[in-house]
C-alpha cells in the first residue's frame, strides 16, 4: 500500500483552492493582462503602474530584449531592431507580409521555411518568437502582481483569425511557457465583459476595430449563454492603416520621397499616430516632422481632411457588418445594442458611420482598450474552476469555411463559415483514375470557389488504397474543429480501413521540433532545466487527473461504478500517486494512460448521465402536458 | 443506460420524431444540452472526459444544425426510414420543375445587366423563399401521413428543395459581390 502523503508547508492540495488564471489580450498595438480578484475582473499594472503594454519589442546585441513603452520610445532611434505590430505577421507567409505594404520599416530575411523572419542585432526572429517575448513580459507582470505562478491563461484572438494565425498564437504561448486554457475570440470576450456587467439579454453586435484587425460579431445572450450567430471581418485592417493614410498625406505635403530611410518612416508613423489621436478631441492639429536634411516641416491637419483620408477605410468595415447581419438572418433593427471595442473606435468618424449603419448610438462605456482582457479574465477564471456555479457558457463559431481541393482546382466546402464549434463533419470522396492507390488531400480555408483564392492550410496524403476502378473507392474525410477553433483532419478508406490523419500545421508555421528546440534554447542552463520542466509539467498533469477523477468519483462513483470497477480505478490511481512522486517521466506518462484506460467507461457513463439530466426537467414538463 | 451517441437526433434533443419542430423549444434544449456537454465545462476534467466532451458537443451541434433546417430535417427523417437522398441513383426530375429552374436561372443571369441589380436579386430571393415555404408546407402534410407513398413524394419534394437551396446560395453570393 502506498504511504500517505503530506504536502509541503504553503503548498496544500486543497481541492477547491483558488487557482491563479489570467486573460491576455495580445493586441497589435497594446497588450494587457487581467485577472479576477475577489470576484472582480481587473487589468493588472506593471511596475511602472501602466496597464497597457505597448506590443513593441526592442532586441539588443548583448542583453535581453526590452518590451513595452521603453521599446516604443526607442523605435525611431533604432528602427530595425525594434519590432511593433508583429501581430500582423502572425501565421502569414513572406508573400502575404509583403502585401501588407511597402512601408514596413523592417528587414525581412528568407529562411528555409516560408515563415518570415526579421533581422535584428540579436539574430533573426519569427513573429511567433517576438510575440512570445511580449507574452513573457505579461506573464512576469501578472506573476509579480499576484505573487504566484499562473496555472493557466485565456488568450484572445480576432474572431476572423484563420487556423494558421490561431496556431501561431498558441505556439507563441507555448514558447512563453504559458498553459493555454482556451483561445477566445476578441468580440466574444468583449461581449462577456459587457453582458455580465449589465445582465443584458437579446441580440448584440460587437464592432471591434483594433490597431491591425477588424471583427464584427453578432451574438445572442440568453440566461448566461452567449451564442455567437455570425462573425466576419478583415484580419488586415485597423488603426495602423489610418496612420499610413496620414503618413502618405504628410509625405505628399512635405515632399518626402518614397525611398525615405527606416528612421524617417518611423518618425512619420509616430507623428501620424499622434495626429490621429489628437483629432479625437480637437478639430485640428499641428503636424511637425524632422526631414532627412535636419530641417522641419510643419503643417495643419483638420479633422475634415482626416475624415476624407480614412473614409474609405472605415467604409470597408461596413461590408462585413452587412454580411454578418445576413448570415445571422436578422436586420439592423433586431440589434439591441452595438458595443464598440478596440482603440480605433475612439476615432469620431468610426462612431459616426457605425452609428449610422446600425441606426443607434454605439456603446462606449467600458474602456475599449481594456474590455477584451477583462472578458478573457472572466472566462479564464471559470475555466480554471474557480467559479463552479457560474451560469456562463460561450458557444462560438468558426469564422471561415473549411474545405478540400477537388478536381479542377475547385474547393469543396466541408464545414461552412459560422458553424458552431466544436464540430466534426465527414464527407465522402472518391478516386479519379482507375487503379489509383493514393489520394492527395489539400485543406483550404476561405469562401471562394477556386483553390487559388483560398488560404492553403495543409496538405497530406492517404496511401495504400487498394487498386479499384475510378470512383469505386469510398474515402471518408472527417474535419474536426475544437473549441479553440483549431482544425484536425482524418481520412479513411471505408472498404479497407486504410487511415491517415493530420493535426493541421500550416506550412509557414513552426514544427513541433522547432518549438522544442526554441524552448531548449531559451533555457540558460541547457539540458537539465528543460528536463526538470518537462518532469514538472507531467507531475502537474498527474495532479490534475487525480484531482478531477477524485471529484468525479465523489460525485457519482457510487451510482455509476460496480465495486469491482471501483477497485480497478482505485488501484490505477494509487499507482499514479506513487510514480508521480518520483522522477521517472515515462513511468508517470504510462500510469496516466493506464488510469485513462481504466476510466474510459466511467467517463462515458458520466457524460450520458449529464446529458440525460440536462433535459430531464423538460421531459417531465412534456409528459405533464 | 442508452449511449447518447446511439440515440437519434430527435431523442437526443428530447423531441418527438416529427417534421414539426418548435424552434423555441429546439433552441432552449440546445442550450441546455450544451451546458451539460460543452468542453468549457470540462476544462479541469480528465483527458478522457475532455475528449468525450468535444465529441459530444460536436454531435449536439450537428444535431442542432440538422433539426433547425427544414431541408436537413426532412432528409434526416427519410434516412431514419432507410431512404438516403444523397445515395440515390434515380435522379429523374419533374419536367415542370426543371422548366421553372431554368427560368429562374435565366433571370439570375440577366440580373447583372439590369438597371437595379440589387432590387432584381431581392425579388428573385423572395420568389425562391416563397416556393420553399410551399415545399415546407407540403412536407408537413406528407410526413404526417407517414406511409411509403408519402415518403416517396417527400423524397421528390426534398430533392427539389435542394435545387432551390443551391440557387438561393448562388443568388446570395452574387448579392455579396455587389454590396
Amino acid at each position: 500500500m502506498a504511504l500517505l502523503q503530506i504536502s509541503e508547508p504553503g503548498q496544500s492540495d486543497a481541492p477547491h483552492q483558488h487557482k491563479l488564471a489570467a486573460g491576455i489580450d495580445l493586441g497589435t498595438t497594446n497588450s494587457l493582462v487581467a485577472t479576477v480578484r475577489s470576484g472582480v475582473p481587473e487589468t493588472l499594472p506593471n511596475k511602472q503602474g501602466e496597464h497597457l503594454l505597448p506590443s513593441v519589442v526592442q532586441y539588443k546585441k548583448d542583453s535581453a530584449p526590452v518590451v513595452g513603452s521603453e521599446a516604443r520610445a526607442a523605435a525611431t532611434k533604432d528602427p530595425l531592431n525594434t519590432i511593433s505590430s508583429v501581430k500582423r505577421f502572425m501565421g502569414r507567409g513572406l508573400d502575404d507580409v509583403k502585401l501588407l505594404g511597402s512601408q514596413l520599416p523592417y528587414e525581412f530575411v528568407d529562411s528555409e521555411s516560408d515563415m518570415p523572419r526579421l533581422r535584428t542585432v540579436a539574430g533573426d526572429f519569427s513573429p511567433v518568437e517576438i510575440s512570445a517575448d511580449i507574452l513573457k513580459t505579461l506573464k512576469q507582470c501578472a506573476q509579480e502582481s499576484l505573487g504566484d505562478e499562473l496555472t493557466g491563461v485565456v488568450i484572445t484572438v480576432p474572431a476572423y483569425f484563420d487556423d494558421a494565425q490561431r496556431q501561431a498564437t498558441k505556439d507563441a504561448a507555448r514558447l512563453a511557457g504559458l498553459n493555454v486554457l482556451r483561445l477566445m475570440n476578441e468580440p466574444t470576450a468583449a461581449a462577456v465583459a459587457y453582458g455580465l456587467d449589465r445582465g443584458s439579454e437579446g441580440v448584440h453586435a460587437v464592432f471591434d476595430l483594433g490597431g491591425g484587425t477588424f471583427d464584427i460579431s453578432i451574438l445572442r445572450l440568453n440566461k448566461g449563454v452567449f451564442e455567437v450567430l455570425a462573425t466576419a471581418g478583415d484580419s488586415a485592417l485597423g488603426g495602423d492603416d489610418m496612420d499610413h493614410a496620414i503618413a502618405e498625406w504628410i509625405m505628399q505635403q512635405a515632399s518626402i520621397n518614397d525611398d525615405a530611410d527606416h528612421a524617417q518612416l518611423r518618425r512619420l508613423m509616430h507623428v501620424s499616430r499622434d495626429a490621429k489621436e489628437a483629432l479625437t478631441e480637437s478639430d485640428k492639429t499641428t503636424v511637425k516632422i524632422e526631414l532627412s536634411d535636419g530641417t522641419f516641416w510643419e503643417g495643419e491637419l483638420t479633422r475634415d481632411t482626416f475624415n476624407e483620408l480614412v473614409d474609405s477605410l472605415i467604409r470597408k468595415t461596413l461590408i462585413p457588418c452587412r454580411r454578418t447581419l445576413r448570415d445571422a438572418g436578422i436586420t439592423a433593427e433586431d440589434i439591441q445594442e452595438v458595443v464598440m471595442v478596440g482603440g480605433s473606435t475612439r476615432v469620431p468618424r468610426v462612431r459616426e458611420l457605425v452609428g449610422e449603419f446600425f441606426g443607434r448610438e454605439p456603446l462606449v462605456d467600458i474602456d475599449p482598450d481594456k474590455v477584451v482582457a477583462i472578458g478573457a479574465a472572466v472566462q479564464a477564471d471559470i475555466l480554471a474552476g474557480n467559479n463552479p456555479d457560474s451560469e456562463m457558457l460561450l458557444l462560438d463559431i468558426t469564422p471561415l469555411s473549411l474545405g478540400l481541393e477537388t478536381m479542377g482546382g475547385l474547393v469543396e466546402k466541408v464545414i461552412s463559415r459560422n458553424t458552431p464549434i466544436p464540430v466534426a463533419r465527414a464527407q465522402d470522396f472518391t478516386t479519379f483514375k482507375d487503379g489509383q492507390t493514393a489520394l492527395a488531400l489539400h485543406i483550404l480555408q476561405g469562401e471562394r470557389e477556386l483553390v487559388t483564392d483560398c488560404r492553403s492550410l495543409a496538405r497530406f496524403e492517404l496511401r495504400g488504397i487498394p487498386a479499384m476502378v475510378a470512383g469505386a473507392a469510398r474515402i471518408r474525410v472527417t474535419f474536426q474543429v475544437d473549441a479553440d477553433g483549431l482544425l484536425s483532419v482524418m481520412a479513411k478508406e471505408q472498404t479497407t480501413g486504410t487511415e491517415s490523419s493530420i493535426q493541421v500545421k500550416p506550412s509557414y508555421g513552426l514544427t513541433d521540433n522547432e518549438i522544442e528546440h526554441m524552448l531548449r534554447d531559451s533555457f540558460d542552463h541547457a539540458e537539465d532545466d528543460a528536463g526538470m520542466r518537462m518532469l514538472r509539467e507531467k507531475q502537474v498533469e498527474a495532479d490534475r487527473v487525480i484531482e478531477a477523477l477524485t471529484a468525479a468519483i465523489e460525485e457519482n462513483g457510487d451510482a455509476l461504478l460496480s465495486p469491482q470497477e471501483r477497485a480497478e480505478i482505485d488501484t490505477s490511481m494509487k499507482k499514479l500517486v506513487v510514480v508521480k512522486a518520483g522522477e521517472d517521466i515515462r513511468a508517470i506518462k504510462k500510469a496516466i494512460s493506464q488510469l485513462d484506460k481504466a476510466t474510459q467507461d466511467f467517463a462515458a457513463r458520466r457524460m450520458n448521465a449529464s446529458i440525460n439530466k440536462a433535459l430531464t426537467g423538460h421531459k417531465l414538463d412534456e409528459f405533464n402536458n | 443506460m442508452e449511449s447518447t451517441f446511439s440515440q437519434n437526433y430527435f431523442e437526443l434533443f428530447g423531441l418527438p420524431v416529427s417534421f414539426e419542430v418548435d424552434s423555441n423549444t429546439l433552441s432552449e434544449h440546445y442550450r441546455e444540452l450544451q451546458r451539460a456537454s460543452h468542453p468549457d465545462k470540462f476544462a479541469n476534467a480528465t483527458d478522457q472526459e475532455r475528449r468525450l466532451a468535444v465529441q459530444q458537443a460536436a454531435q449536439i451541434n450537428e444535431a442542432f444544425r440538422v433539426l433547425k433546417s427544414p431541408l436537413e430535417r426532412g432528409k434526416y427523417l427519410l434516412s431514419l426510414q432507410g431512404i438516403n437522398l444523397d445515395e440515390e441513383t434515380d435522379t429523374s426530375m419533374d419536367p415542370q420543375f426543371l422548366m421553372q429552374q431554368m427560368e429562374l436561372r435565366e433571370s439570375l443571369e440577366e440580373v447583372l445587366d439590369a438597371k437595379d441589380p440589387l432590387g432584381k436579386l431581392a425579388s428573385l430571393l423572395q420568389e425562391i423563399e416563397k416556393s420553399m415555404n410551399d415545399m415546407i408546407a407540403e412536407l408537413s402534410v406528407l410526413f404526417a401521413k407517414a406511409n411509403d407513398e408519402a415518403y416517396k413524394q417527400a423524397r421528390d419534394t426534398l430533392r427539389k428543395m435542394q435545387f432551390m437551396h443551391k440557387l438561393r446560395d448562388e443568388v446570395e453570393e452574387i448579392e455579396e459581390d455587389l454590396i
